[in-house]
């Protein structure tokens, strides 16, 4: 079976990709756990998650995944240098209160990041915004501001500025339309951007 | 299931103060059965006032401590493995303690049994598991002072411990927790009928201890939980009684508890054991708990509630940082629950659905199928 099949989500199918058998991994905000459970089962990784809610921490433990409920970035802290090969942060970039904070603490217990966020770039988001003139609501984003879990709206640009600034490596990039591969066009026409980088 | 208690003898004991015990009994109950290849063991480990009845129901009707945790299809499912539980060393349920007879004068030990320590509990209880075969532990398991065991047990025998799963406990007794126990024993040895502790010939100091195990009862109970089971609800009255009788329901309550406690518990126990927690410290002559914890091998999962403020949530997640500081495999969760400390007593909707599948995870990645 193939690894979108099993995970639904396309960033989890770019993920498992990136992610050699045997490695240590580190999912920040892993929330029930899927991917971890599946890397652990398909790829033999050493897999540990951190989670704030109780309910998909109790999902987790369900499907066998060392996790613990907590902060982020303060359980993170904890962690030694190094520890792990790949720290992951799946669609939770958007929703950090110091994504730079975040994403260095990534990079401090991990030799590789692995960041997957929703690209406000997209062209329906932009049109949304010009349209209605309100905070765009798209399928990608489709919450009421007042309600919404996003606290920052980053663009394939931004981020990608921002990897140049703090020198980091670009190791890979994939970026994603419904389950399609794109090459062309990316702050316009992805929905779900990926990165791989590490440390200079 | 009726469950009959169980005895085994040893020879001796050397103590972390220093003396050692001779012929010694440890009273446990087993449920379940061992496997073949004995690798599906779990040791649960009492709190302060257990005893080895964990599970299942006794002659006298009464069921375990953790029955709802311990059963078949129950969190420690006993289909699938074998759960024992045994009497802490300086208990009064069948293993030696204070008020057993001392072999040396053919009386009870009294004030001259010698002060004991969590280690020397978890010593005892290796010398049961070796003497059952049993070369590795599926798992230790307990709650607070069950919790500083199962600690201890993964930092003493690190290769016996597949998975340690320490709930509403601390790795080290906090100032407030050893005020409380102070409390208690200044409640047992201000009782006249106390005498020094040698009072096995004469009436046993139970006012003392009913005080003790009044103050126990108010910690392992949170604000809210005692405001829904009580409030300000009168007892049989319907005004005032402008005395010192029982007003209030919750008096009521503790009084009942205290005295109740009296006919199963030996006022000398309450000082050894609570004396045990209080000098628990696992950092003890360590740099830190992170270097305390090093040597453990086990998978963690470590479970605290939010009501608990007797074990609060705080000292769990300094056990799972230091775990984490050193990489350990450790999962944790903070469950929600009003019913304070006791929660993982009576609150355990939550608390068996995580401990089932840790344990099918540890089981799956210990003994292969």
């Amino acid at each position: 079976m193939k690894v979108r099949e099993v995970l639904g989500r396309g960033d989890y199918a770019l993920i498992s990709e990136l992610i050699p058998a045997g490695a240590k991994v580190l999912d920040l905000g892993c929330g029930d756990g899927a991917l971890l459970a599946w890397l652990k089962e398909n790829k033999q990784v050493e897999a540990r998650g951190i989670e704030r809610k109780r309910e998909l921490v109790q999902q987790a433990i369900g499907r066998g995944v060392t996790v613990y409920q907590g902060d982020l970035l303060e359980a993170a802290k904890d962690f030694p240098d190094h520890a792990f090969d790949y720290v992951i942060l799946s669609q939770t970039l958007q929703e950090t209160l110091e994504p730079l904070r975040a994403l260095r603490e990534m990079l401090r217990v991990g030799r590789h990041a692995i960041v997957a966020f929703p690209n406000f770039g997209h062209w329906r988001v932009r049109l949304a915004h010009l349209v209605t003139g309100r905070a765009p609501k798209t399928p990608l984003f489709p919450y009421d501001w007042f309600e919404s879990p996003n606290i920052h709206f980053l663009t394939i640009i931004d981020f990608e500025e921002l990897i140049a600034r703090e020198r980091w490596v670009l190791e890979k990039q994939m970026y994603l339309a419904g389950h399609q591969r794109l090459t062309a066009l990316p702050n316009l026409l992805a929905e779900v951007a990926v990165y791989l980088v590490r440390r200079p | 299931m009726i469950v009959e208690p169980q005895f085994e003898k040893f020879d001796s004991l050397a103590l972390d103060g220093g003396e050692t015990l001779r012929d010694l009994t440890v009273a446990y109950e087993s449920y379940g059965k061992l496997d073949a290849d004995k690798r599906n063991a779990i040791l649960i480990l009492h709190a302060f006032s257990g005893d080895a009845h964990a599970a299942g129901i006794d002659h006298d009707g009464k069921p375990g401590w953790w029955a709802n945790m311990i059963g078949p299809g129950k969190a420690f499912d006993t289909e699938r493995y074998f759960v024992f539980c045994a009497n802490v060393l300086g208990g009064c349920r069948g293993t030696t303690g204070p008020a057993s007879t001392n072999p040396e004068t053919g009386k009870p030990y009294g004030s001259s049994f010698p002060v004991i320590t969590i280690g020397d509990m978890v010593r005892l209880q290796k010398m049961l598991v070796d003497r059952l075969g049993i070369r590795k532990l599926l798992a230790v398991t307990g709650g607070s002072m069950g919790g500083f065991q199962a600690l201890q047990w993964a930092v003493d025998y690190p290769g016996m411990v597949e998975a340690c799963i320490p709930v509403a406990t601390t790795a080290r007794h906090s100032a407030q927790q050893i005020a409380f126990n102070e409390v208690g024993r200044q409640a047992i040895v201000a009782d006249p009928n106390f005498h020094g502790g040698d009072f096995y010939d004469k009436e046993p100091p139970a006012r003392g201890l009913a005080v003790a195990r009044m103050v126990g009862h108010i910690t392992y109970m949170s604000d809210e939980s005692m405001r829904e089971k009580f409030g300000r609800r009168l007892r049989d009255k319907a005004n005032f009684g402008f005395d010192f009788d029982i007003d209030f329901e919750v008096e009521s309550y503790l009084r009942y508890r205290g005295s109740q406690f009296v006919g199963r518990f030996d006022a000398n126990s309450y000082l050894y054991i609570t004396k045990a927690m209080d000098y628990f410290d696992l950092t003890a002559g360590k740099t830190s708990l992170a270097a305390a914890l090093e040597p453990a091998q086990s998978k963690f999962l470590v479970i605290s509630f939010t009501s608990d403020w007797l074990y609060p949530s705080y000292q769990s997640q300094e056990i799972v940082n230091a775990l984490r500081s050193r990489n350990h495999d450790v999962t944790y969760v903070e469950l929600s629950s009003n019913y304070g400390h006791d929660a993982f007593l009576v609150d355990v909707g939550e608390q068996t659905e995580i401990v089932r599948s840790f344990l099918a995870r540890c089981y799956r990645e210990a003994v292969p199928a």
